[in-house]
């Protein structure tokens, strides 16, 4: 694997140099939304629609200048790059918040460029509710990255357990004719297919990356050859599970925008909703994950103190693959309806780089996986305004920007010490 | 003395996994290629919908029962050496040992690509960008052979090279975001792939680059031109042609190059212990650097295998998963040039063998699945040793280490 040393300490908050990268970026990206779309930009309106029609409180749709929009968006963009210079300068990280808030702005801007004179405009609920239906597979799969990267083991199966979740999901649901049972189902199949990569990894002392990709590959190979040669050749009674039904909260789901978006979703989105503050609170706040913690920064002193390296390290992979079999039944029974070759389509890789780019914390992890969410339905709306960009530099975006932040965007990223190091008690 | 010793038993580790891979244990081997076709031959037979069938009514008559798994078997793996190694329903020679040319052309980009990856794993890279740095190579290799005018030899010459050198761009890309700014290569090889897969499909749309003339929406290329394309190697009764030279030649140079130069050397010394490397005066940022370049150049001569023996337009289907299988080439190889070889003879024959099994019946998917496990066999000694009670290998790497800390202590 690769031998950067890694010294107790170097990954620490406390040496973590603010790198000016960041702030540069965001300088940049601020001159592309004040030159590209502001100044030089298209004319013609924008129109932001903020209330789907079938709503029962109906806002109204926001028109606006696209020059004018843009050009003062780019200006607040390159304030905001200001600040994160001047932050830096100060030694200073750039904060969280700062980067989240410029992230929607520039988004904004995106998409009123992309939309200006469409007649449809911008349908924000649409955008929003797919964004988030989309992302809840990357969510899942990037917790059950943090999982087990907070433990010290580098998780690169997550692709082939959306993929396990998905299949096993679908097939059994359609099976018992319950989907609830094919939920569990695929969270089981994901957690023992995490569990051989937890025991290899750890009592084998595999390398932790080789098994990841194997795993994948395995996986691949598995469903293609089940669906080839046994579901696909009787779809209506072994891969037809249909999808859960929407549950509208009650009042909640009646506040505009926002209930559209987040209270009248299925089963698989609220289910996100309660695990991702749940981890961060067991990461960070109870004594359970203080010790996985240190299994994963310094698994030498877990030991010495009397925590069971291999038995953490075990028990949070397999039920972080478990969480990843979640988000596997979410992209066939909480969202498409049944399975399809290779349908994770790499969403797996990119739960991973979601991971590095929210700095293995649960609350940024999610928001980074809603960044992708968002670029996928991107791709989908995009064409239907034809913006006269090229399709396919669309479908890169997500992929580029995931480069930018790996190479810096997100500062320099502090990995659990241990993470991929396997430890030889003794 | 505590501090160093963890340290040591850390790399000690994951490097004697490497070591045991690489040193390629002939038995162990074998065993888990045959322990991947039976578990391959128990899909093929539990998802056969004749063989439940018969299974179904087995207190009737359970020698139809047995029987029906047993041809299961042998009508898949029958149909697979019959469609790879030598056709025995043929008429003649020539047609009956057609397949084996056939696992030879599918074998040369495999081999080539795979020795690219197997580069990098010898620097300690994990590098999984062959499937981009072919699609870039794709597209270098279809600009020069369908948009330029040229003399034969020289045209495809050119365009091989052209191949190399757009795949080495994009192998370098990955070599300056490890090396300078600290980016994981799994992570930006795998985003490079996808940003390299829009980008050859625009190229491809784009009338000015890639599309056919009086092309459509669909995305796909002119046909390359004649005078571009790699020659028949046994004359026009075999679809072999002389990419296989280039595999060859590719084996020989990775072989020289990894075992006899110094540039080989300093690649296998970082490769077994960066910070000794870098200690010995050895530049490990500008080595990873060329390494990436050079293991890329590799995926390219497979890309210009690719686009300048197609009959027809290229689309982007041309890739053919090569990238991909390329991984599980280099590992299934041991990162050696000769194992690379015989790996990517036995993936070659694998598909080669697809489409017969398709024709037999049986789903050539299975061959997905027998693929990784012999791999997964490999990668992971223990497994195989538990499954078949191997002996545990002499002293290994960690125990020698633990001996001497204690020793030390």
């Amino acid at each position: 694997m690769s031998k950067i040393e890694v010294t107790p300490g170097m990954f620490s908050q406390v040496e973590l140099k603010p790198s000016l990268k960041a702030s540069i970026v965001m300088a940049v990206a601020g001159l592309i939304v004040l030159l590209g779309f502001g100044v030089f930009g298209k004319p013609g309106d924008i129109t932001y629609v903020w209330s789907d029609k079938r709503e029962f409180v109906q806002l109204p749709s926001y028109v606006v200048n696209s020059m004018l929009f843009c050009t003062i968006i780019g200006v607040i963009l390159l304030a905001l790059a200001g600040l994160a210079f001047m932050l830096n300068r100060r030694s200073k990280v750039t904060p969280m918040w700062l980067i989240i808030i410029f992230g929607f702005l520039a988004i904004m801007a995106l998409l009123g460029w992309l939309a200006t004179g469409a007649s449809q405009g911008v349908q924000m609920v649409f955008i929003l509710s797919n964004t988030l239906v989309l992302a809840i597979p990357l969510i899942l799969g990037g917790m059950a990255g943090i999982m087990s990267e907070r433990v010290g083991v580098v998780n690169i199966a997550i692709e082939g357990q959306l993929l396990t979740g998905a299949f096993v999901s679908s097939v059994v649901g359609t099976t018992t004719g319950n989907l609830y049972i094919g939920m569990i189902a695929a969270m089981i199949a994901a957690g023992l297919l995490s569990m051989i990569l937890a025991s290899l990894a750890i009592k084998y002392l595999v390398d932790q990356v080789i098994i990841g990709v194997l795993l994948n590959v395995l996986v691949i190979g598995v469903t293609n050859f089940l669906h080839s040669a046994w579901v696909d050749k009787d779809r209506q009674h072994l891969n037809f599970p249909g999808t859960f039904d929407k549950i509208a909260i009650p009042f909640l789901s009646d506040i505009p925008v926002v209930g559209q978006v987040l209270f009248n979703n299925r089963i698989t989105v609220y289910l996100m909703f309660i695990i991702v503050p749940v981890l961060w609170y067991v990461l960070f706040k109870t004594k359970l994950g203080l010790r996985a913690r240190s299994v994963g920064e310094h698994p030498l002193a877990a030991d010495t103190v009397g925590i069971n390296v291999a038995k953490t390290r075990f028990w949070w992979v397999t039920i972080g693959g478990m969480i990843a079999g979640l988000g596997g039944a979410a992209l066939t029974i909480g969202n498409v309806g049944s399975f399809g070759r290779e349908m994770s389509g790499g969403q797996g890789f990119i739960a991973l780089a979601v991971v590095i780019l929210g700095r293995w914390q649960p609350i940024y992890v999610m928001l980074s996986a809603l960044l992708f969410g968002f670029t996928i339905i991107l791709r989908v709306w995009a064409n239907q305004v034809s913006p006269g960009v090229p399709f396919d530099f669309i479908v890169m975006v997500p992929y580029l920007v995931t480069l930018v932040a790996v190479a810096g965007f997100a500062g320099k990223v502090r990995a659990p010490a241990a993470s991929g190091q396997p430890y030889v008690k003794g | 003395m505590k501090k160093n010793k963890d340290v040591a038993v850390k790399e000690s580790s994951s490097e004697s996994v490497l070591k045991e891979i690489m040193s390629g244990d002939p038995v162990r081997i074998s065993l888990s290629i045959l322990l991947g076709f039976i578990i391959g031959a128990i899909f093929m037979v539990v998802f056969d919908s004749g063989v439940v069938k018969s299974w179904s009514n087995f207190g009737a008559d359970p020698n139809y029962a047995l029987s029906s798994v047993w041809w299961t078997i042998q009508d898949g793996y029958g149909a697979l050496f019959s469609g790879s190694i030598y056709n025995l329903n043929a008429d003649n020679f020539i047609d009956g040992i057609r397949p084996l040319t056939e696992t030879l052309r599918f074998a040369a980009p495999l081999v080539m690509a795979g020795l690219g990856v197997a580069l990098t794993f010898r620097v300690g890279l994990f590098n999984i960008g062959a499937t981009g740095q072919i699609m870039v190579g794709l597209a270098g290799a279809t600009f020069v052979s369908t948009r330029m005018e040229l003399p034969p030899v020289i045209h495809m010459l050119l365009a091989t090279v052209v191949a190399v050198l757009c795949a080495s761009v994009w192998g370098i890309i990955v070599g300056i975001l490890k090396a300078r700014f600290g980016a994981h290569e799994v992570i930006v090889t795998i985003m490079l792939n996808y940003v390299a897969a829009s980008l050859f499909t625009y190229f491809l749309r784009e009338p000015s680059l890639l599309l056919e003339a009086n092309g459509g929406g669909t995305p796909k290329s002119d046909r390359p031109a004649d005078t571009a394309m790699l020659g028949s190697l046994l004359g026009p009764e075999f679809k072999l042609h002389y990419g296989l030279i280039f595999a060859v030649l590719a084996v020989v140079g990775y072989w020289w190059l990894m075992e006899r130069s110094t540039f080989g050397f300093r690649f296998r010394m970082v490769g077994h212990n960066a910070s000794a490397a870098r200690a010995a005066g050895i530049k490990v940022e500008n080595t990873f650097i060329w390494a990436l370049a050079i293991s890329a150049g590799f995926a390219g001569l497979a890309a210009a295998n690719q686009a300048l023996s197609i009959q027809g337009g290229l689309t982007t289907s041309i890739e053919a998963g090569i990238g991909f299988d390329a991984i599980t080439v280099a590992l299934l190889g041991g990162s050696r040039a000769g194992g690379v070889a015989m790996a990517g003879l036995l993936f070659g024959a694998f598909k080669a063998g697809a489409s017969s099994m398709q024709v037999a019946g049986v789903s050539p998917e299975v061959l997905g699945v027998v693929k990784a496990l012999i791999v997964l066999f490999i990668a992971a000694p223990p497994i195989i040793r538990a499954i078949y009670r191997l002996p545990k290998p002499g002293p290994k790497m960690i125990d020698v280490m633990k001996k001497t800390a204690k020793v030390a202590k």
